[in-house]
């Protein structure tokens, strides 16, 4: 059985984030890493390999994006993926979410021709654009079971259920393998790549591909065919400073009400 | 007039808020025709809600075959629809389950999709609000129909009088799109406070309450605010996910947020950064999250808050 993960390579959300001058997202010139989010995909993927023991399972880290973005897969990597798949294609570059669903759907369509794909694990959402769409969208473009946003995974043979955190409820969510999982940050803990892993992490396999190598051609991916288009990208100016009290003897929560007063919200 | 596919938002048949926000957005496209799914015996009671803010039509699509799995039957019910009605728009409300049907549909209609738009203009230009908040991006769809998912509170819902004429939609859903399904829900326990997402004034807590939230949940209450947390509070167990505000959890965008002991990570501010005011109880004059208030109170959330009640209720008398 072979397990692909998706990581996506993304700003440093603590740092500074900016858009380039064709409104797309500053991903070179900033500090980036392996989207939180996905460490819990690829803790998942570790986790679903060490509970089956005596099963035959591999673990593929699969990422799309710039030069750069290999560290995201090379940390996949360091904590225990066994191989990676590092997409780049200068014409990728400013695709949206259909064409970067299509890009990853044919890289996850080779991935399975070589080695299977029992197993498609994404994050709940990148840590930059927080779309939340592209493990549906993988479904629907693999004709695979979409089991999406699992805060608890349980499987058995090729029975996988999870728990769901919907809107009103809590549901229970079964489906047969192969499928789309991803999963949330209330999954588990993800771990820190260990020394030994760090090393051994070097010697793994990694293959670059490019568009061609998918089948797909310049123009049905990128910025100039996207089916939507940013028209401006304004920074928010920053909040004005507020007023701050310091709680003496009572003092604060007065200052509090009378505030509220003044906004009328009392 | 063109129509506008507008999906109802709901629990067992009760509309929610964002749909009449939702409507109100769909009249500066077009002619909004509601997209009820759920049992046919709730819709001409749904019907009665949705006319009042301008549905002309509503499409009522029984959810029999479609409740009991996840995301891909709706997508397909709503190709079907945009098919039969050629929509100049569909709207969605953005939720993370209709964003995935959105995505799904996206696809299958080969059409461009915008997610969390907080402003939807009469041209189709979208606002989105990113970056944790600290930009903002418009942008609009090129290609075929244009997917829009709206958050909550991004317009004030206003009333205007449409024909509501109820029209049943069967839809067909393929043996493929059945291949997730729904084993079991257990339906969260109401608080008998506003919806997160939809209230107007939210008070949080975060570790600073060291597991206390009745401070919190009593301040709340004497303003009739929703009760939200930080994932460190929902970490560790001291509320559940539902509450959480941040990245990963709810996005609120009130008129007012309340956060107490609250530090304003990035993460938490993603999700309250775009609230209209903004105030901090907090020990620490230096916090973050001093940086973003209105209002802000050093001191300990233990005394402020519950003197604080006092006081907001002498007020109300
Ligand atoms: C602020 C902002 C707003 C945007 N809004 C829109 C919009 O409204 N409409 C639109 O069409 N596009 C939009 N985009 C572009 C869109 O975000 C990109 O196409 C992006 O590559 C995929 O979306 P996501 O990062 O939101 O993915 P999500 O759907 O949040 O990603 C979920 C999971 O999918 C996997 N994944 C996603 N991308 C990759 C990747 N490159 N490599 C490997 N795995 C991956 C990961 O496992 C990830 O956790 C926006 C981009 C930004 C920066
Ligand atoms: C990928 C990712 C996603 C995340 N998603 C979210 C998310 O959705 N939501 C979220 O909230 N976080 C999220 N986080 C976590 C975030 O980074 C912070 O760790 C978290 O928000 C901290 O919560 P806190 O402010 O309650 O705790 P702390 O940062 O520990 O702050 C506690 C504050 O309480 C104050 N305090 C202590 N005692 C008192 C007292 N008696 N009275 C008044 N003040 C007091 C302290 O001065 C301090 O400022 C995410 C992190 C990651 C990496």
């Amino acid at each position: 059985m072979n397990i692909v993960v998706c990581v996506k390579y993304v700003p440093d959300a603590t740092a500074d984030r900016k858009f380039e001058d064709d409104y797309t997202v500053d991903r070179v010139g900033v500090d980036g890493l392996l989207s939180e989010l996905d460490e819990y995909a690829v803790e998942q993927a570790l986790q679903f390999r060490e509970k089956r023991e005596g099963e035959d399972i591999t673990v593929t880290a699969l990422t799309v994006g710039p030069e750069k973005a290999v560290d995201a897969v090379r940390k996949a990597l360091q904590m225990g993926a066994d191989s990676g798949v590092h997409v780049v294609d200068d014409a990728i570059a400013g695709s949206d979410y259909l064409g970067t669903s299509l890009v990853l759907a044919k890289a996850i369509e080779k991935v399975k021709a070589d080695s299977g794909a029992d197993l498609v694990l994404c994050g709940m959402a990148s840590t930059d654009a927080s779309g939340s769409v592209v493990p549906a969208m993988l479904a629907e473009r693999l004709g695979m079971p979409q089991v999406t946003l699992a805060s608890v995974i349980e499987s058995q043979g090729d029975q996988v259920r999870i728990k769901r955190d919907n809107e009103g409820s809590t549901e229970v969510i079964g489906a047969t393998l192969p499928i789309v999982l991803s999963v949330t940050d209330q999954s588990g803990e993800a771990r820190y790549p260990s020394f030994k892993g760090i090393m051994a992490a070097k010697k793994k396999p990694l293959e670059t591909w490019s568009l061609s190598d998918l089948g797909l051609d310049a123009e049905q991916v990128g910025l100039s065919v996207a089916y939507t288009q940013v028209e401006d990208t304004t920074a928010r100016p920053p909040r004005t400073a507020g007023e701050i009290v310091t709680d003496e003897d009572g003092s604060g929560a007065g200052a509090l009400v009378d505030f509220l007063a003044s906004k009328k919200f009392i | 007039m063109s129509e506008v596919l507008v999906v109802i938002d709901h629990a067992d048949g009760e509309v929610k808020k964002p749909t009449f926000e939702l409507l109100t957005i769909a009249r500066r496209l077009g002619e909004p025709s509601a997209v009820f799914f759920g049992s046919p015996e709730q819709g001409d009671a749904v019907a009665e809600k949705v006319k009042k803010y301008g549905a002309a039509k509503v499409y009522v699509v029984d959810d029999a075959q479609i409740k009991g799995y996840l995301v891909a039957p709706k997508a397909e019910a709503l190709q079907q629809l945009a098919e039969k009605t050629s929509p100049a728009a569909i709207l969605l409300p953005s939720t993370f389950e209709n964003k995935e049907v959105a995505g799904r549909l996206a696809i299958k209609l080969g059409s461009g999709l915008i997610t969390d738009a907080v402003d939807v203009a009469d041209d189709g230009t979208t606002t989105q609000s990113v970056f944790a908040g600290n930009y903002t991006v418009q942008a609009k769809v090129t290609h075929g129909t244009p997917i829009i998912t709206v958050k909550p509170n991004s317009a004030a819902p206003e009333e205007a009088e449409g024909a509501g004429t109820v029209e049943a939609f069967a839809a067909t859903v393929s043996d493929a799109a059945k291949t997730a399904q729904i084993v079991a829900t257990q339906p969260r326990q109401s608080t008998g406070r506003p919806e997160l997402t939809e209230a107007a004034i939210v008070v949080s807590g975060g570790r600073g309450t060291g597991g206390n939230f009745e401070p919190v949940e009593g301040f709340a209450d004497s303003l009739g605010a929703a009760v939200g947390a930080s994932r460190a509070a929902v970490d560790s167990g001291w509320m559940p996910h539902a509450f959480q505000v941040g990245q990963t959890g709810k996005t609120v965008s009130p008129q007012l947020y309340v956060a107490n002991g609250i530090s304003g990570a990035i993460q938490h501010r993603a999700g309250m950064q775009t609230s209209k005011t903004i105030i901090a109880v907090n020990k620490d004059p230096e916090a973050p999250i001093f940086e973003l208030v209105d209002f802000g109170v050093v001191g300990d959330l233990h005394t402020v808050l519950p003197a604080a009640t006092e006081k907001v209720k002498e007020r109300k008398g």
